[in-house]
């Protein structure tokens, strides 16, 4: 595989991007968002009113670094539905298809699209996320709770399997559907388990302070992760996308 | 350059392409004529190594269409202009271009020249900034031939270029087919367009799923049995049909004054008649053969193979 060729695919589509707002929006606004107000919440309705001791409230941070993951469901997923849909839709697969480049080249240069953009915002939004809680706790706590390894895990192991995972679930979603908003739907089902395991860390019911909790959270996706690229390059042939995909 | 041996493609019981047998020479210009659903964008699709063929062999610039090796090389030779155009909308013209280059690894140079020059040729240069979304169709299409040469191929498949075109900009993509035919392009022209497959293209095919004939569009028109011979005389009196009737014809209408003869080889049979005629005392006035052109020929072969 050339990855210069992948390369050249993602630049454009890097291109394309720059004229959607509705991916800007999500790359942007959407991580910038959580990362401003889960600091204000925890300012204004824990720390101000006094009704979390220090202890409980160390146990209740790790579960925001988890909303990354969720994040790494949602933004790829805007991405890549874009990305392959709105190839279906302009019906530019064909002459991009008679070029010569593999059929991984291409799945591959529409995975770096989506990945790059995805983890950038994401790592952003984390890095503000932290700062921003360091000032808000270490009253309270008396120490900079961010960095942490915990929070090193989710954010440069599961947040990057999770993100493959999204661009891969995209990739199968996108030979199903000739939508882009129907791709973008059914490509956020993805979020469901990811949200699961996060209401599950705020009820306390999942130990997501724990490492080995996200260390096995992150080897499941990898799991899932082997087993999707198996079935989205399966998908991703040119024979199949010319005459099956809808 | 094409060459391909009982081709045959089939989408699970149908068959798309049924045993087609043809080679297309070096610079040739050859239409592929075809009703809906004959199987021309199936044929083009497994040339441009796009979809696999189900049997058969097929061969463009010496590689083998079906070995996954020389499919790219297939690839990097040939230019192709699908039936839907399929630009980025949301780039320039420039734009859309300039990433096809890339992927075909021209140079930076190389991808610079040929955007000018293919734009300039096209009428597209002023425009090269602008985004696709605001171009018409006809624009649109010009810019999807200029996408298909922007490496410069030795073979140019062309799905129904002139599609939906209005005819100003039909006849823009038709002189630019033939300034190609110059530069000694292989050009591998689908349509349903007959008037156009004649005026372009050097051979044609007509398919309808089969392989129904190839040739040169004029040996096409002969192959047309049943055509006639419609001659307007002065006046058509008993003396002069009777000598008419003398001869081996077979099947003579009279309207008023206009006669028309079932004739096998006008050029063979006309010169008697007329001469039976003008003997008889008839005062020719004119003489005309009827189905005798490349729809003719066309519709004959469709109709019998349905």
């Amino acid at each position: 595989m050339r990855i210069s060729k992948s390369w050249i695919i993602a630049l454009k589509d890097f291109k394309v991007f720059r004229r959607k707002k509705y991916i800007i929006y999500s790359i942007v606004v959407i991580p910038l968002m959580v990362s401003i107000l889960f600091p204000v919440v925890i300012e204004y309705a824990v720390i101000k009113s006094g009704g979390v001791p220090a202890a409980e409230l160390a146990t209740l941070l790790p579960a925001f670094t988890f909303f990354y993951i969720i994040l790494a469901g949602v933004i790829p997923t805007t991405i890549a539905s874009y990305s392959l849909v709105g190839e279906k839709v302009e019906k530019s697969l064909e002459p991009l298809l008679a070029t010569p480049t593999t059929d991984g080249e291409i799945l591959f240069g529409k995975g770096i699209a989506a990945f790059i953009p995805a983890m950038g915002a994401i790592l952003a939004g984390g890095t503000i996320l932290m700062i921003l809680m360091d000032r808000v706790t270490y009253g309270a706590l008396g120490y900079d709770f961010f960095p942490n390894w915990n929070a090193a895990i989710v954010l440069f192991l599961t947040v990057p399997l999770a993100v493959i995972l999204s661009v891969e679930w995209n990739v199968i979603v996108s030979s199903r559907v000739s939508d882009i908003r129907v791709a973008q739907q059914v490509g956020l089902l993805l979020v469901l388990p990811f949200g699961g395991i996060y209401v599950g860390g705020e009820l306390d019911i999942v130990a997501l302070s724990s490492a080995s909790t996200l260390l096995t959270i992150a080897g499941i996706i990898a799991v899932i992760d082997l087993i999707l690229l198996y079935v989205a390059k399966a998908t991703f042939r040119r024979e199949e996308i010319l005459t099956r995909w809808k | 350059m094409i060459e391909t041996v009982n081709l045959t493609k089939k989408f699970g019981d149908l068959i798309a392409v049924d045993g087609i047998t043809l080679r297309v020479e070096d610079g040739e210009v050859f239409g592929f004529l075809g009703p809906n659903g004959a199987g021309k964008t199936t044929t083009v699709r497994m040339l441009c190594c796009l979809i696999s063929k189900s049997s058969g062999e097929a061969r463009v610039a010496g590689y083998d269409v079906g070995n996954e090796a020389d499919s790219l090389k297939i690839r990097k030779l040939i230019g192709l202009v699908p039936d839907n155009v399929g630009l980025y909308e949301d780039l320039t013209a420039y734009d859309n271009l300039d990433f096809y280059g890339k992927l075909y690894d021209c140079t930076e140079a190389q991808r610079k020249e040929n955007i000018q020059r293919f734009l300039t040729m096209l009428g597209l240069w002023d425009k090269r900034d602008v985004g696709v979304a605001t171009f018409s169709k006809g624009m649109k299409q010009k810019l999807a031939i200029a996408r298909a040469l922007i490496h410069d191929p030795q073979v140019v498949f062309m799905d129904e270029p002139t599609a939906n075109l209005d005819p100003e900009s039909s006849k823009t993509v038709r002189d630019f087919i033939l300034e190609l035919k110059k530069e000694k392009k292989t050009i591998f022209f689908n349509t349903h367009n007959l008037d156009e497959a004649q005026r372009v293209c050097d051979r044609i095919a007509i398919i309808n799923t089969k392989l129904m004939a190839v040739g040169r569009p004029t040996d096409l028109e002969k192959t047309v049995q049943g055509r006639r011979t419609v001659i307007q005389v002065g006046q058509a009196t008993d003396a002069i049909l009777a000598s008419l009737r003398k001869l081996p014809l077979r099947n003579l209408v009279v309207d008023g004054n206009v006669l028309t003869i079932d004739v096998t080889d006008p050029e063979m049979e006309n010169p008697a008649i007329v001469q039976v005629l003008v003997q008889a005392g008839a005062r020719v006035q004119s003489v005309t053969v009827a189905g005798s052109t490349l729809e003719d020929a066309y519709l004959k072969l469709v109709r019998e193979e349905k």
